[in-house]
């Protein structure tokens, strides 16, 4: 079944942080492209502070919605722990693109736990250069919104895939996006791009 | 045309496309979407019932009358709607009728984890399982058509990863109904369940079944690929998704119907295929049946776990063995600090919730965002066993304490709850002369499934202003007499209100008030400070407001002192950007250390 491969992309972060945009933003590139998508989110609560995680898979015909663990191609995390929560799903030869974000889980705000120090170097030590991390809310923020970190990401992740023209992307934000934050978004999407 | 979509919204699009005109729900994970996306068809009567034995009324009546007709449900619904569903399978239909029942299987968000396909052979119906968005709106018009055929109710089993997973789906345009709308009373002995009725319908069930098992060998989602002819698979559903996705190479026999089986179909597999294996999620329902015809089955539930979800992996590892290679462990998850669901800052049942806590009671809770408050630090939550039974509870416990339990014993539900099957166990609390308290929190609307309206709320599914209950009135009609209203941010008084009424030896209800939902869009009036924060100077880190679970309030080593010299290891700190000034750990601080900010 060689000619059926089938990519597997996982999208980890916290609700709220627009993990699910990110999402769709990939269902209308990869299905755009003519390629036979499927995506499942993963939420208990997600409106609660909860963890959100999305499988997306795209290929010429994708049968499971949910990756099979350890085969994950490539990993777009929002979060630093949530980008380590799934370091075991990966692939030895993923690709990694995690935003330098630190969200404390509630133990850790209790005092009763510790956020875990040295998330890109762990991830490093397995998937060497494959690792970017992505400075997202410092370079929304520079372009003037905090809440085009998601977008500067999904820039940044747009590198993993050559193939994918740069107007896919940009027609897919547009197509999902309010009109009046279309101009933020690209530039967010550009910024994000620069960065690998 | 295709589009990407989300299983329940390809239901709801099937639903749409197959001439539905009326639709009725109660919401539960994971099959909310599905009304919600009805909500946007104008040719759809589509509304939130008050529970799943009313939606399923609501449908059937609709049927009756001649409309296509659907309702929806997760899969303990189908428990409440099986009351008028066991008999609706005698009476049959009139316009196609559709139930959706959608499984949770890993618990995600429920309170148990049922397999629905029992319901169909317990009730003799015909049940569809798609395995993906467009099976899902595919398998939704063949159900109509079905139950058109066949003159019955057919169940569409959904299930967490169908329901809430998207893929591709092709629209296409809606067909009005052939069946002409109209009520005709010549057709009452096939609508009043009476014995001498129900005997005629009985035989007529057996028949259907026997024309049903008949069409199962022709249905054209019944579907054989013969690969490997020395294993093959038979699934259906997610699991077949993933079996296929695990074994591509194998041969599959992939169920779209999954009662009545397709016997010869089945035999045909068996005859081509050498070594055959059953996949399935949870029951050894196929495999059970299957074995029963005298089958030999080579591999089910002796190796495919019967709890929880299957995936790929999980299936791979059951079949392979010793052969199954694990992939590398780089970190162990159980070593990283999780992120449990919490209640949201400043939501009115946490502050309901520090109250009871502090009163020492034992609370018979119900489901709902409520019952988060069982973790700690709060645990102030004692059972969750399903919708409305906290009332019956803690009336029984009362009459097992007696007098001892005087004080001490309370039930919580939220409206929506309340509203779904709390009703029935006032009046019985009233009427048999019980002493509990049941504590209704208003927050008005249906929190944990998503903010959907009910009839407590003012608004209907479609939005348009509706009749909103008046909960006073209405268990003041039930007979309770003690009747008081709390504003949960107000601790002090709130505790008062709530001794009170558990010590008192009569029967009675405690009403929310101010605790709209923080999620709630509608009514945006926010609290009389933009927020708190905590004075450092004053902060002796005692961490009594902890003990709140605020998700704003998080705890910072410092060791030193405040101004006035009193040593402290630590202080807390308030997140400004999540608090929205509830005001409620201010009343816990014991030194005014927490204040009002501008
Ligand atoms: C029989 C049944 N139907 C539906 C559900 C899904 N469900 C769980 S909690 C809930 C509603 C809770 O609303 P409410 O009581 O108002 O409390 P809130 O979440 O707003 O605090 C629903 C519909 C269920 N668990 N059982
Ligand atoms: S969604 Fe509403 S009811 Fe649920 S925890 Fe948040 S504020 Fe409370
Ligand atoms: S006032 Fe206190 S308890 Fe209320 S939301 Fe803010 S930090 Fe949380």
């Amino acid at each position: 079944m060689e000619n059926n491969k089938v990519t597997n992309i996982l999208l980890s972060g916290v609700g709220g942080q627009g993990a699910i945009l990110a999402s769709n933003i990939l269902a209308h590139v990869f299905v755009e492209a003519g390629y036979d998508v499927k995506k499942s989110e993963v939420h208990g609560m997600a409106q609660r502070g909860g963890d959100v995680t999305t499988h997306f898979r795209y290929g010429k015909k994708v049968y499971s919605p949910l990756i099979p663990y350890g085969g994950v191609d490539f990993l777009l995390a929002f979060e630093l722990v949530e980008a380590l929560r799934y370091i075991n799903h990966c692939k030895p030869e993923a690709r990694i693109v995690m935003n330098d974000q630190k969200i404390l889980p509630p133990a850790v705000n209790l005092g009763l736990a510790e956020y875990p120090e040295g998330i890109p170097a762990t991830f490093r030590q397995y998937f060497k250069e494959n690792v970017h991390v992505v400075k997202g809310q410092e370079i929304a923020l520079s372009l003037g919104n905090a809440q085009a970190a998601n977008v500067v990401l999904v820039g940044a992740f747009s590198n993993f895939f050559p193939e994918i023209a740069r107007d896919l992307w940009i027609g897919a934000l547009m197509d999902l996006l309010p009109k009046k934050i279309h101009d933020l978004n690209i530039k967010a999407f550009d910024k994000g791009k620069e960065t690998l | 045309m295709k589009k990407v979509l989300q299983g329940n919204e390809a239901i709801a699009r099937g639903a749409w496309e197959a001439g539905v005109t009326v639709a009725a729900a109660y919401p539960g994970t994971p099959s909310s979407e599905i009304l919600a996306e009805i909500a946007g068809y104008k040719e759809i009567a589509g509304q939130w019932s008050p529970n799943e034995k009313v939606a399923v009324e609501v449908a059937s009546g609709a049927s009756i009358a001649g409309a296509r007709a659907l309702a929806c449900m997760k899969h303990v619904g189908m428990n409440v709607a099986a009351d008028p569903f066991m008999t609706l399978a005698y009476t049959g239909i009139k316009g196609g009728f559709v139930i959706v029942v959608a499984d949770d299987p890993n618990v995600h968000s429920s309170q148990n984890e049922q397999d629905s396909r029992n319901w169909a052979r317990f009730a003799k119906v015909p049940m569809l399982e798609p395995g993906d968005a467009a099976e899902c709106k595919d398998f939704t018009k063949m159900a109509f058509e079905i139950s058109e055929q066949f003159d019955t109710p057919v169940l569409l089993k959904g299930e967490t990863r169908v329901c809430h997973s998207d893929s591709l789906v092709e629209l296409t345009e809606r067909q009005e109904s052939k069946v002409a709308l109209g009520l005709d009373p010549k057709e009452a002995s096939k609508y009043v369940m009476v014995p001498a009725n129900v005997r005629v319908r009985r035989k007529t069930i057996e028949t259907r079944m026997k024309e049903l098992e008949a069409y199962a060998d022709v249905f054209s989602r019944n579907v054989m690929e013969i690969n490997d002819p020395e294993v093959g698979i038979i699934a259906a559903g997610a699991a077949y998704m993933y079996a296929k996705e695990a074994f591509p190479n194998y041969s599959f026999l992939k169920l779209g119907m999954v009662w009545p089986l397709p016997k010869k179909l089945i035999a045909e597999f068996f005859r081509k295929v050498k070594k055959v294996i059953i996949v399935e999620e949870l029951d050894p329902f196929l495999e059970t049946e299957i074995r029963a015809l005298g089958f030999n089955v080579y591999h089910g539930k002796d190796v495919i776990p019967n709890m929880f979800e299957l995936s790929p992996e999980i299936i791979a590892k059951s079949l392979m063995a010793e052969d199954y290679k694990e992939p590398e462990t780089r970190v162990d998850p159980n070593d990283l600090p999780r992120r449990p669901p919490n209640m949201c800052a400043g939501c009115p049942h946490r502050a309901l919730f520090y109250s009871l806590k502090k009163l020492g009671a034992f609370v018979f809770g119900d489901i709902g965002c409520y019952t988060l408050a069982f973790a700690p630090p709060l645990q102030a939550l004692h059972t969750t066993i399903c919708m409305g039974a906290s009332i019956g509870q803690a009336y029984g416990a009362g009459k097992a304490m007696g007098k001892e339990g005087l004080g001490k014993i309370c039930a919580v539900l939220g409206d929506s709850t309340f509203l779904h099957g709390g009703i029935g166990p006032v009046m019985d609390t009233v009427y048999n002369k019980g002493y509990s308290t049941t504590i209704i929190l208003d927050n008005r609307t249906t929190g944990m499934t998503g903010l959907q309206e009910h009839a407590g709320t003012g608004y209907t599914l479609k939005g348009e202003p509706a009749n909103m209950v008046n909960y006073e009135t209405l268990v003041q009609a039930l007979g309770v007499k003690n009747i008081r209203k709390v504003d949960p941010y107000k601790v002090k008084e709130t505790m008062e209100v709530i001794k009170e009424e558990m010590e008192r030896d009569d029967a009675s209800v405690i009403i929310t008030t101010n605790g709209p939902c923080m999620l709630h869009r509608r009514e945006k009036r926010g609290f009389e400070y933009p927020f708190y924060a905590v004075d450092t100077d004053m902060c002796r880190g005692c961490k009594v407001c902890l003990e709140l679970g605020c998700p704003a309030i998080s705890w910072v080593v410092s060791e030193g002192e405040t101004k006035d010299g009193k040593k402290r290891k630590g202080v807390v700190s308030i997140n400004k950007s999540q608090c929205p000034g509830c005001g409620l750990c201010a009343q816990v601080c014991k030194f005014e250390s927490i204040k009002a900010g501008a």
